[in-house]
């Protein structure tokens, strides 16, 4: 894990140009979990590109992060059928319970958010998912029980 | 081929846009993300016109104008699209126009008063995004950003620097730096050409006229300026007067009546950049190198060599930039003339550069704890002053600056327009050289907008190759060039600005290149006008070597007018 790997990745893009920016993002945060500022400054060197454009490019998309993820990663469904049910309010309590934005890890490291589009359980829907492990038919008001539940873990 | 245009049949060219061809007939389509000479984006859609053959709504900067094509620029359906557009991007904006740095000069506003915007039909979520005063030079508000892109344009397709771009999606669009940093720590140059494309408010030049106020209130307080070559031809445009009008002796008279004690021409410390530099040219071409020589007075290519070429810094000329030469000599050595203390001295610059904000806090740029510049001011702020003290800049009694350093030779004007470095140190380095001056005293390849402009002159047996360089998009160019050996070259100039110090990031706003050649052709002018067109003939400066600094490039001067460069690490 770190910048070596980093490397490692790069050298088996030698040539590659801008067009491949998307793939080695996404082999970098599979083997790093998140993109670092050295790794992205990398890819910059590597690929003749701006760190602003390959930040600009990262942000765009919902599946990369810029910080390591928590040791609970947390994932809220907000595709069609958990919608329908119910789930904006789910991350409205999320975002609150946490006082993290999706995307970001908390300050202790505890939990990380992620908003993701379908997680393909949608008869279980509105559904949560943590650390893989699938909370079925949320409701917001559970939120708060649920966090604590990991909390109690981590101690 | 022809097109229609309003029902008037006018003449196209292939590849010329309805945009270009309705501006040849007099008719202005408002747009908000043309650039002139880059490829369009469509982003803003402003500029739509309608097609009268299909109803149809066409932007008109990205569509080619065809034959026989009839337009409407200016018809009903047009006029509401664009009023909606500009409803829509008010919907989200901040409504604090009377607050607002860019209130009367602002596109968006201008549009808005334009279309006959009366009411806020719209009502979005406003945005709350910080505001960013990490810059010494740059203030970026992202609550007052339309999306518009020029900025992030110009950074990365002028200037090849790219320190901003968008990031997020949709609504959660933003414009920002890398890792959401501020500009301090980006690859930022501070050159402020984001600022002349800005539409709105969103970017700002870091305004320092209160600190400069202060001083000037405090009786305690000697307060010095010096004006930059550019500023007396360029500020004459904002006052009522044709643009180029060269008003030096009037701001003069200006400056004194606002309260500054003492003025001084930075063309002096061009004149003295110039000698120096020259001596430097001459020592590096008999000793053999580093070659090529750059120059050194634009403190946006100084920050970008030292990001991106960081194995140039013995190659850039030592030399301080004339703000900075003419601070050392009035802090150390004015100010020990004169016997007063100099901690009781603030030295205000007018600069039409927003780097030179950042230059003055560079390390070196102080004795101790006297710093050489104290403050600062863009030709913007400063054009503001002169608003806000109540001067009549059309009847106000012209002055002379103040002597010692008030005299100048015209090489230390031309300073302000690309390829007037180069021509102010050749003028000087084939005296040093030859005992003579250069024949009719011009390098006229030198001159004029080109992005990369070549010469050879010789002096005596010496084939002098040199190169002029503007924008720094045009830079990358030619420095790959040189690493690469392509080309060779004895001696190259770069300026940040294209067109250098008269399209500077602090000059006031104009979308017209006319404006912007008028401040050129006026530099030229008072040059071929001026009886003292080389910088070593300039009497008070020989004066200030043999009392004070010994000759060019000597141990005095070296302490007191040169410097040192350093690889900068930033996020690039």
């Amino acid at each position: 894990m770190g910048i070596c790997q980093v490397k490692e990745i790069m050298s088996l893009h030698m040539d590659a140009g801008r067009d491949k920016l998307i793939p080695i993002l996404q082999e970098v945060q599979k083997a790093e979990g998140f993109l670092s500022r050295e790794s992205v400054e990398l890819i910059g060197n590597h690929l003749k590109l701006p760190v602003s454009k390959i930040f600009g490019v990262a942000t765009f998309y919902n599946q990369f992060r810029f910080e390591p993820v928590g040791r609970f990663h947390i994932q809220i469904c907000r595709g069609t059928a958990c919608h329908v049910k119910g789930s904006a309010p789910i991350l409205e309590s999320l975002v609150k319970e946490l006082d993290v934005q999706p995307g970001r890890t908390t300050k202790d490291g505890l939990f990380s958010l992620e908003v993701v589009a379908c997680i393909g359980a949608c008869g279980l829907a509105p559904v949560i998912a943590v650390n893989g492990e699938f909370h079925a038919r949320v409701e917001s008001a559970q939120i708060p029980e649920i966090i604590d539940l990991y909390r109690k873990k981590a101690v | 081929m022809n097109v229609t245009i309003n029902n008037r049949t006018l003449e196209a060219s292939p590849g010329e846009t309805i945009l270009e061809v309705a501006a040849r007939a007099a008719i202005s389509i408002p747009t908000l993300c043309h650039m002139e000479g880059l490829p369009p984006t469509g982003a803003c859609r402003m500029c739509v016109v309608e097609d009268m053959e299909t109803g149809n709504l066409i932007p008109s900067c990205s569509q080619p104008a065809f034959d026989g094509m009839r337009i409407n620029t200016h018809s009903p359906k047009a006029l509401t699209a664009r009023r909606t557009i500009v409803e829509l991007l008010l919907a989200n904006h901040p409504d604090d126009c009377l607050y607002c740095i860019r209130n009367g000069c602002c596109t968006l506003q201008g549009y808005s008063e334009e279309l006959g915007v009366r009411q806020r039909r719209y009502n979005g979520e406003r945005s709350t995004s910080d505001l960013d005063v990490s810059s010494p030079s740059i203030v970026r508000d992202p609550d007052k950003c339309i999306l518009c892109g020029k900025c992030v344009r110009v950074c990365e397709e002028i200037q090849g620097v790219s320190a901003i771009d968008f990031q997020g999606r949709g609504s959660d669009t933003r414009i920002g730096c890398a890792f959401k940093e501020g500009l301090n720590v980006s690859s930022c140059i501070n050159c402020g050409q984001c600022i002349m494309v800005c539409p709105t408010g969103a970017l700002a030049e870091k305004d320092d006229t209160a600190r400069v106020i202060a001083a000037l209130r405090n009786p305690d307080i000697t307060v010095v300026v010096q004006h930059a070559p550019a500023i007396s031809v360029t500020i004459a445009e904002d006052f009522g007067m044709k643009p180029g009008t060269d008003i030096v002796d009037r701001m003069n008279g200006a400056l004194r009546r606002m309260g500054f004690d003492y003025i001084f021409p930075t063309s002096f410390g061009a004149d003295l950049t110039a000698i120096e530099e020259a001596n430097e040219l001459v020592e590096r071409i008999t000793s053999g190198g580093p070659l090529p020589l750059f120059t050194s007075c634009s403190p946006g290519w100084i920050k970008f060599m030292e990001e991106f070429y960081p194995d140039l810094v013995d190659n850039v000329s030592s030399c301080k930039s004339p703000q900075q030469m003419l601070g050392a000599v009035i802090k150390r050595v004015w100010t020990k003339e004169k016997n007063i203390d100099p901690r009781k001295v603030f030295h205000v610059s007018i600069m039409p550069c927003t780097a030179k904000k950042f230059e003055c806090d560079r390390t070196g740029m102080r004795k101790g704890s006297v710093r050489d510049v104290d403050a600062v001011l863009t030709t913007r702020e400063f054009i503001r002053m002169i608003k806000m003290f109540g001067i009549d800049l059309k009847l106000v009694t012209g002055e002379p600056a103040d002597n010692p350093y008030g005299e100048r030779s015209s090489a230390g004007k031309i300073f302000g327009v690309s390829g007037g470095v180069m021509e102010a140190a050749i003028r000087t380095a084939f005296h040093m050289l030859t005992g003579e001056d250069l024949p009719a005293l011009e390098v006229k390849e030198l001159r004029g907008f080109d992005g990369i402009k070549e010469v050879a002159v010789y002096i005596g047996d010496l084939e002098l190759k040199a190169a002029v360089v503007s924008g720094l998009g045009n830079a990358r160019k030619l420095l790959d060039r040189i690493l690469s050996g392509e080309k060779t070259y004895h001696f190259v100039e770069i300026m940040t600005c294209p067109g250098g110090c008269i399209a500077g990031g602090g000059q006031p706003f104009t979308s017209d290149p006319q404006v912007i050649r008028s401040r050129m052709t006026a530099l030229y002018s008072i040059d071929s006008a001026a009886p003292a067109r080389t910088a070593h003939s300039n009497v008070s400066l020989k004066k200030l070597y043999n009392d004070h600094l010994e000759k060019p490039g000597s141990h005095a001067a070296h302490e007191m007018l040169h410097t040192v460069y350093a690889r900068r690490e930033v996020l690039k």
